[in-house]
């Protein structure tokens, strides 16, 4: 290939570069309320970093890109999935953009570093993702808000009383990925399951990324255990059930997920090896509560697939926040006003189809639906609510003060009885 | 017993599938020294254009081939881009890096950042009775493409024509040229056959790893331990490297499960630097 | 070029480089500051890959190591910020050692793959000893002490240690020292007859531009207040020895250039388009067919053609 041509391929790939953005920055004339939202564009989880940007933008253009008699104007900033780009791009927002407040993340390291940005910057930033426990329990900063978000224990509970309880499993072995989100989850989910009586025979820790499970399900099936909670999010989490299946283990051990594990963004693209897992969450696409189905056909219809957890969150996060901007009419220059206006939002119009607040320290009081993933007469894949766990806390069945004197969950402590 | 059987089951079959995927790599950067960073952003075109053509057309094979031809054309571009290079390996890193990126975020354009499983036909779904285990199918299957493909790899360098103009040229271009043969097209059929390697493991491994924006610098770094490892220009060399990566990484993650990537590194790490040329690479 | 040349060129970047804070904004100029902190990186990387011809893909990691120090002692030892930077460049500088005594017997690709091996595995204790890195979530907390807070103060400040720095690296490679890793680059084996102890000589080479690399990371945790595994990530050395290859390897001062241009166009780029990726893929690959040598070296060889034509 001589020259010519190659600066004529080069040129168009030039162009293709330019042309080929999308999501830019939505200037959008006349807003004068800046918003900066931080998400994962590129990188490991960009799946679910362009869904926080579908499900934020959908609330805004369905009521016309306004709250509290201003235009709402969203700067959209690529944290890379990474945490150092995280704090780059929160201090271009807010030092440059001069962003009003903060939004968004999508993985704990970029959460936990712009947190700590926002704390000696003093802006609001709000994580309806970022499932970090400490957040709001052993750390909270008072200007980070968990709008619309969860902790990640928050949801395994319940499903630890259904396995015990309504399923029968006595003796579990948990399967995570090695990092403080699963650490948590797992957390929540041995403590609750051995404190009514079961045992968790055996954990597994896989580093991010793992390739291949198999050492592992040779592991588990030797164990025989009653059931089996995994917490693998993304890809981790498509290998696991493929590989899952293929072994043969699908129908010979029950599968109990954490609420990433069946999440839409892994099993759109998955088949009937996904479906009967059961999983625990506030959010069901699959439930046909009015409110539920009317946003799951409205974020269908825009954007080609059903919403999964950051469609859904950074949705119900807009409408907080609309709701919060409302009460103080506009004026979100005063940040303590606007962050009491936020603290003190009782959502009633949220696609969950019931309301929701803040608990006193600052995390959202949910209903948490133990859901099945079912197969539509579409052929698609959507988990379903085969079950109710009312008024669920961060806290749920434990006194707040006595269960913060605990160590946070980590590898070493999963909340069992030591052996 | 059958826990090992099982465990070392599990390692031949990782490691049949690194072999593939480095074949590729083994052939590009260990025959003809060129530092090939774009290998991983091949794999996961191969991938992603098998899955695309699978999926509309329901055929698995059709997808394979689809994934090799594609990889096979790109190859043609990149080896044009790296005559700019003129053989200095920094400009070859930094060339296929760029390449690798361009390619990757192209990626993430058109195929979004979801994960992706290749479609595999429904005879190799599900387990097979093996030694009184349950073993899948599909796993089974990519050892024996991984045996099939050394096999044809190794007739293709030490009993063909072509393999002895390859190892020729690549020891002393000029002569092999006097003696009238048109030395760059030899080089360029290795280099698309190399890329082709790398599109049928993309394609294959996508079933077994699934296609997502980050698998390629994974896979890259897979290819890179297998190749110095088992030491360039050395098909055997290949076959030891994955089988020892792959062993290291099976049994690591159950013995060892703290350290991970350690695992690997470390001891790649120390046979560089006692033994650069790896287990059974040629001195240059 | 002559050497009045070279000053006026020299004198003139460095009040350039004064007037910044003064006609940029603070955040602008916080970027200026973090341009300092990777031309010092860039330039570290370029002592090995043009002085001694062997290019490495380890110092992201020894410059994060040096960043995790000082976050470390500061945050979780309660010590002093400078107390930690001097420990932060005492272990870059150990690292360095250990990583050169590893590899200065391989040269070309291998030292290439085995610098990237090293590196990694810097990077993965990063990542698992979370009882002291915080693994994934990495160390965060104020480490900056007050009178630097100011970003025009702090940005002065790391101009001046840049400055220092910069001089010393250009005195070391046109010491008659560093002339002798020049040589050890086009010819070893005549150096080595010659009575020259290149192993030696390159282990020294190494550890130097190490300590550079150092210098440059624990800046960057002053900067920054915060550390995680991507500090220390392959992405990082390679963002570095990208500056310096953009810039002109052999140049040294090619790092300067290349590390404004890079971060400019991420932070001018990223606001137009998410496709920031492919279009530095697209530098990477023009560059290396237009101006392989580098911005640096492709000025000075206009500089010299001229001169010849003449």
């Amino acid at each position: 290939m001589d020259r010519r041509t190659f600066l004529a391929s080069s040129a168009a790939l030039t162009g293709l570069a330019v042309h080929g953005s999308f999501n830019q920055v939505l200037a959008q004339g006349t807003g004068p309320i800046k918003i900066g939202l931080l998400t994962p564009l590129t990188g490991v989880v960009a799946s679910g970093g362009k869904e926080i940007v579908e499900g934020f933008n959908l609330y805004w253009e369905q009521v016309g890109k306004k709250a509290g008699g201003r235009d709402i104007e969203v700067f959209i900033e690529d944290d890379g999935s990474n945490p150092d780009i995280a704090l780059q791009k929160a201090r271009k927002l807010t030092e440059q953009t001069k962003v009003d407040f903060l939004v968004g993340d999508l993985l704990a390291n970029t959460g936990l570093a712009v947190s700590e940005y926002a704390k000696t910057a003093g802006i609001p930033y709000f994580i309806p993702v970022i499932a970090a426990d400490d957040l709001t329990q052993r750390k909270r900063i008072p200007n980070v808000i968990r709008v619309a978000g969860y902790t990640a224990s928050q949801m395994p509970r319940p499903l630890a009383d259904y396995a015990y309880k309504k399923m029968g499993y006595r003796k579990i072995i948990t399967i995570s990925q090695d990092y403080t989100f699963g650490h948590e989850q797992c957390g929540g989910f041995a403590q609750m399951f051995t404190e009514l009586g079961g045992e968790i025979i055996a954990q597994h820790w896989n580093p991010l990324n793992t390739q291949d499970f198999s050492p592992y399900l040779a592991q588990i099936q030797a164990a025989k255990p009653d059931a089996v909670f995994a917490m693998e999010t993304g890809a981790d989490a498509t290998r696991f059930i493929s590989q899952w299946t293929n072994f043969g283990l699908k129908g010979k051990i029950p599968l109990l997920g954490a609420q990433n594990f069946t999440d839409q963004s892994v099993i759109r693209t998955m088949g009937p090896e996904a479906e009967g897992i059961i999983s625990s969450a506030h959010f069901a696409e699959g439930n046909d509560a009015p409110a539920t189905k009317k946003f799951v056909d409205e974020y269908n219809a825009a954007y080609k697939h059903l919403p999964s957890i950051y469609g859904f969150s950074h949705y119900s996060a807009a409408l907080w926040i609309a709701q919060a901007i409302d009460a103080v009419k506009g004026n979100v220059e005063d940040r303590p006003a606007f962050l009491e206006a936020i603290r003190k939002v009782a959502l009633t119009t949220s696609p969950l189809g019931r309301p929701v607040r803040l608990d006193a320290y600052g995390n959202p009081i949910y209903d948490v639906y133990i859901r099945n993933v079912v197969k539509r007469p579409d052929g698609k894949l959507w988990n379903v609510p085969v079950e109710t766990y009312p008024e669920v806390t961060q806290f749920w069945k434990y006194d707040p003060e006595t269960y913060m004197k605990q160590p946070s969950y980590s590898r070493t402590f999963q909340g069992t009885p030591s052996k | 017993m059958s826990f090992t059987l099982f465990q070392i089951l599990n390692g031949l079959t990782f490691a049949a599938l690194l072999f593939l995927v480095a074949s590729g790599f083994t052939l590009i950067f260990g025959l003809m020294r060129i530092v090939n960073l774009a290998h991983g952003a091949m794999y996961l075109m191969g991938g992603y254009v098998a899955y695309a053509v699978a999926t509309q057309f329901d055929s698995f094979v059709l997808g394979l081939v689809a994934g090799a031809v594609a990889t096979a054309l790109m190859g043609l571009v990149e080896q044009s881009l790296l005559r700019f290079a003129n053989g200095v390996e920094l400009r070859q890193v930094l060339m296929t890096l760029g390449l690798a990126l361009i390619i990757d975020d192209s990626a993430l354009v058109i195929f979004g950042g979801d994960t992706f499983s290749m479609p595999t036909p429904d005879i190799l779904k599900g387990p097979l009775e093996v030694f009184g285990m349950a073993y899948p199918r599909y796993r089974l299957f990519v050892l024996l493409v991984g045996i099939i493909i050394f096999i044809l790899l190794w007739l293709l360098m030490n009993r063909s024509r072509l393999g002895a103009l390859i190892r020729a040229g690549v020891d002393d271009a000029e002569t092999v040229e006097a003696l009238g043969v048109n030395i760059r097209k030899v080089f360029i059929f290795t280099f698309m056959l190399g890329m082709a390697l790398a599109g049928i493991a993309g394609a294959l491994g996508g079933a077994f790893l699934s296609l997502y924006p980050s698998a390629d610098s994974e896979i890259l770094v897979y290819s890179l331990a297998v190749v110095i490892i088992g030491g360039r220009g050395s098909l055997g060399g290949a076959a030891v490297g994955s089988l020892t990566v792959s062993m290291l990484s099976t049994f690591g993650q159950v013995w060892f499960p703290e350290l991970s990537y350690f695992v690997i590194f470390g001891p790649m790490a120390l046979l560089l630097a006692f033994r650069p040329t790896g287990l059974f690479g040629r001195p240059q | 070029m002559n050497m009045t040349h070279q000053k006026v060129w020299t004198v003139c970047t460095i009040v350039l480089l004064a007037l910044i804070p003064f006609a940029l904004s603070g955040y602008q100029t916080s970027l200026a500051t973090l341009m300092l902190i990777y031309a010092l990186l860039a330039m570290s990387i370029d002592i090995m890959a043009g002085y001694t011809g062997r290019t490495p893909l380890c110092h992201g990691a020894i410059f994060g190591v040096a960043t995790y120090v000082v976050m470390y002692y500061v945050t979780s030892a309660g010590g002093n910020p400078w107390v930690g930077m001097l420990l932060g460049i005492g272990l870059a500088a150990l690292v360095s050692l250990v990583f050169a005594l590893l590899a200065v017997r391989t040269s070309g690709v291998y030292f290439l793959l085995l610098t990237l091996a090293l590196g990694m595995v810097i990077w993965g204790v990063c990542q698992r000893w979370t009882s002291v890195t915080g693994g994934e979530n990495g160390l965060r907390g104020a480490v900056r002490p007050d009178w630097l807070v100011d970003p025009s103060r702090f940005y002065y400040f790391v101009l001046a240690v840049g400055l220092v720095a910069t001089l010393i690296m250009w005195r070391f490679v046109q010491s008659p020292f560093g002339l002798s890793l020049k040589g050890i680059r086009e010819s070893e084996s005549r150096m080595k007859s010659l009575g020259y102890h290149s192993t030696r000589h390159l282990i020294i080479g190494f550890v130097f531009s190490g300590v550079m690399a150092g210098v440059a990371g624990v800046l960057y945790a002053l900067f920054n207040s915060f550390v995680s595994p991507s500090s220390v990530a392959l992405a990082q050395s390679v963002k570095g020895l990208l500056m310096a290859i953009i810039g002109g390897v052999g140049t040294l001062f090619g790092g300067v250039v290349g590390a404004a241009v890079i971060i400019i166009l991420e932070n001018v780029v990223s606001s137009f388009t998410e496709r920031w990726s492919m279009v530095l893929g697209v530098l990477f690959v023009l560059t290396m067919i237009f101006a392989p040598e580098g911005i640096v070296g492709k000025l000075r060889s206009i500089k010299w053609s001229r001169k010849g034509s003449k």
